[in-house]
């Protein structure tokens, strides 16, 4: 080969390109810290595990969305027992995470979340202006 | 196989069209990405008109994609030869066409990214989730056979065998897509305007006259710029399609006329005259019916004195006539005329708006693009032969 | 390509494992039945006393309170209009029904319309995706907005005008949010669900509650001694266009 050095070069090139996501993060100086997510005061206890909560929340909410909608099926009983009511806005953060962009958002824009557009329609209101019930 | 390379190789002329063509696609998409942000706000649709010119241009183009088989059907089924040349041209116009319909739909939804909420949830009781299985279908069927025929004719060897049952299979297909497009306006109790038996018989009439009459023009524009010539034969027996179907048109359109005048139901009435005499002092849509009532008389009487018909001045100038007239009444009038009134008497205007516009401009321009690469491959084909 | 017994059967395992796994957190999300005392019936019903509708002038109490409960966008352009209950002349809401001489007493009364949740609704028939159903267990027409796609065939369906589009994004035309119920979003359908959501918690519809003459009568029309169906025996009640098999489940007494 006539060109081997240039095919080399590039090559090397190459591969480092499509390696950077592995090598990047681990030579840069600052470390990524976690998201700083501010859990709920009072509440102790999910309405399901956490490391289920973790992994797969948007199930469980597809899931409730599912069951409301469709099925009329509102009460949730969690694996403790107790029963919550399947909402996002009145349990979830009504109830427990009542500041979404310290929360919620934090996480997201860690990982690189923007497909779900439930914030289009479903309420983020503070608890302050929870009207009547 | 696909052959693109064809596509590739033209004269300045080609590619400035082409230019033409991708210009105004790029203005569409632009004013389509202004709709994904805005809404459909943007464009001149109302509570009361909530389909216009997006559901107006696919019910239209549903036709002219049907109407490809009327040249395939005497070919391939009654060995009538003379057909042969072109029959590869209307399959192409048939699968441009069907493509157009579906971008026609695609942009007139307002969820666009759930589209595929159809195939998941199948419906069969819907006539809309048919509508959707019979237009892809109807898209894989022109697009497999068009390109199996032309790929053996580069070769120069006959089409495979089992090629056959599969033509076959789309000439019932096409009367089927717009059966299917007929019935989601026929079934509905509410709007008088369209529940009529006699409106699936009036659409495959009137694809088969504005069908052809494309293909009519489509021919002469390629004997024009490329040499191609599709053969007297062809273009008289195509005129003759195209004059029948109008007569039928017409003929149909004409019993609306009577049934809904001579029983003289008001809830009948008044969507023809909103359409031809203006209602609640809404004139708007007037001008435009008469019009098309007068193409469509000048071109009868173009098509039916045959010395006329075969005359090569007159026959594009009577083709121009059907198409326009045909656009206008049901590319326009059915939609708009079926939603007004509204059930609750109100007269609201629908002028469609420049952004909606451009986005037809540019699917349109899509439906050309991809008309012209496909008729560039086929000549190439041909010429290379 | 041929394929080995132990591929297979470890693929087959791989595919049951996955399949209860996916079971086992569904399980964890499961339902148990309702716990609150929703309201019940196996035919929800509206019956409007026109009588009494008419003795305030000018009131839209029950607009106003469907407004409120439902987030429902207040948008000046009537061509982009979001409405689930609104106020019709008399002639148009019953255009057909009058004569020259007949029922003088209510020209141009304004009539309370709403979506007529019909027993045999042809919008249910059209959607493609059954973003729109009925509810077999009380007869409410539901929508799912999650499903939609925005596609109208349902408002050309309707021969009554009950639905409405959100031609652009809904919120800019809320003026105070009613964190209780959801906004929608632009590209969806939207029409008067019979307040299902107030019902599974025990409480009216908010329209029948707002009004000041209780001319609203809620009830379940499969019920012979339910108030509407009284109502509907002492008195004649019309329907929106019943000649076309629609059924609807709002009367009005005249």
């Amino acid at each position: 080969m006539r060109d081997k050095p240039q095919i080399l070069a590039a090559l090397l090139v190459f591969v480092g390109l499509f390696t950077f996501p592995l090598w990047h993060g681990r030579t840069s100086k600052a470390s990524p810290t976690a998201p700083d997510i501010k859990l709920p005061a009072q509440e102790k206890q999910c309405v399901a595990p956490l490391s289920y909560m973790r992994n797969s929340h948007m199930e469980l909410l597809v899931n409730w969305r599912e069951e409301v909608v469709r099925n009329d099926q509102r009460q949730f009983t969690a694996y403790n027992g107790k029963v919550y009511d399947k909402s996002l806005t009145r349990t979830c953060l009504m109830q427990c995470h009542t500041n979404k962009a310290e929360f919620c958002d934090r996480c997201h824009s860690y990982a690189g979340v923007s497909g779900p557009y439930c914030w289009e329609c479903h309420n983020e209101a503070p608890l302050t202006a929870r009207s009547k019930p | 196989m696909f052959m693109f390379e064809k596509a590739f190789v033209g004269g300045r002329r080609y590619w400035l069209w082409l230019l033409c063509l991708a210009g105004i696609i790029l203005a569409g998409f632009l004013c389509y990405l202004l709709q994904l942000t805005y809404g459909l706000a943007i464009t001149g649709l109302s509570r009361d008109v909530t389909w216009g010119l997006y559901i107006a241009q696919f019910t239209f183009f549903v036709g002219v994609a049907a109407s490809a088989v009327r040249v395939v059907l005497p070919c391939d089924l009654h060995d009538y030869k003379q057909f042969g040349r072109i029959t590869i041209l209307g399959e192409f116009l048939a699968v441009g066409a069907v493509t157009m319909c579906m971008l026609f739909v695609f942009v007139d939804m307002g969820q666009p990214s759930r589209v595929l909420n159809v195939l998941r949830y199948p419906t069969p009781w819907s006539l809309m989730f048919w509508d959707f299985i019979s237009l892809g279908g109807y898209l894989l069927l022109n697009a497999v056979i068009s390109l199996v025929t032309l790929g053996s004719k580069r070769q120069g060897v006959s089409p495979p065998r089992w090629i056959k049952p599969i033509i076959i299979l789309s000439i019932p297909w096409a009367i089927s897509i717009h059966t299917v497009t007929a019935f989601l306006y026929s079934g509905l109790p509410g709007r008088t305007f369209w529940m009529s038996a006699v409106l699936a018989p009036r659409f495959l009439a009137s694809a088969f006259a504005s069908g052809p009459a494309l293909l009519i023009l489509l021919c002469l524009v390629l004997r024009k710029v490329a040499g191609f010539d599709a053969g007297r034969e062809a273009v008289q027996k195509l005129s003759l399609i195209v004059t029948y179907a109008m007569v039928i048109n017409v003929f149909l359109v004409l019993m609306e006329f009577f049934t809904v005048f001579y029983s003289h139901i008001p809830e009948h009435m008044e969507h023809f005259q909103y359409l031809f005499v203006g209602l609640d002092g809404n004139y708007h849509l007037v001008p435009w019916m008469w019009l098309s009532a007068l193409l469509s008389v000048f071109a009868l009487v173009l098509l039916l004195v045959p010395k006329w018909r075969h005359s090569p001045r007159l026959l594009p100038m009577a083709c121009v006539f059907v198409f326009a007239s045909l656009w206008l009444d049901k590319g326009l009038g059915l939609i708009v005329g079926g939603f007004t009134p509204s059930p609750l008497g109100a007269v609201t205007t629908y002028t469609p708006t420049l952004p909606e516009a451009t986005i037809v401009l540019g699917v349109w321009a899509i439906g050309a693009l991809m008309i012209t690469v496909f008729y560039k491959i086929t000549l190439s084909v041909r010429e290379a032969n | 390509m041929k394929i080995t017994r132990k591929d297979f059967l470890l693929c087959s395992g791989l595919g049951l494992a996955a399949v209860l796994a996916k079971r086992a957190v569904s399980a964890v999300s499961g339902s148990v039945g309702t716990a609150a005392p929703a309201k019940a019936a196996k035919h929800w019903g509206l019956v409007i006393d026109l009588q009494k509708c008419r003795k305030e002038a000018g009131c839209v109490d029950c607009i106003k309170a469907c407004n409120v409960a439902h987030n429902i966008p207040q948008i000046q352009d009537p061509a982009h209009e979001v409405k689930w209950i609104w106020n019709q002349p008399f002639e148009s809401a019953f255009a057909f029904e009058q004569t020259d001489y007949a029922r003088q007493a209510y020209a141009g009364h304004p009539i309370p319309l709403l979506c007529n949740h019909c027993a045999n609704p042809p919008c249910v028939r059209v959607c493609p995706t059954q973003a729109t159903w009925k509810r077999e267990d009380d007869g409410i027409v539901m929508m799912d907005w999650h499903r939609c796609i925005g596609c109208r065939y349902c408002m050309a369906a309707c021969p009554y005008g009950s639905r409405s589009f959100n031609w652009q994004d809904p919120r800019p035309a809320i003026a105070s949010p009613n964190p209780d119920f959801p906004t929608r979003t632009k590209g969806v359908v939207e029409k008067c669900n019979f307040c299902e959501e107030r019902l599974a918690r025990g409480r009216g519809p908010a329209c029948v509650e707002a009004c000041p003459e209780n001319a609203l009568v809620f009830g379940d029309l499969a019920d012979p001694d339910a108030e509407a169906r009284k109502l509907l025996r002492a008195r004649f009640g019309l329907q929106r266009e019943p000649e076309l098999g629609t059924g609807p489940s709002v009367y009005y007494l005249v």
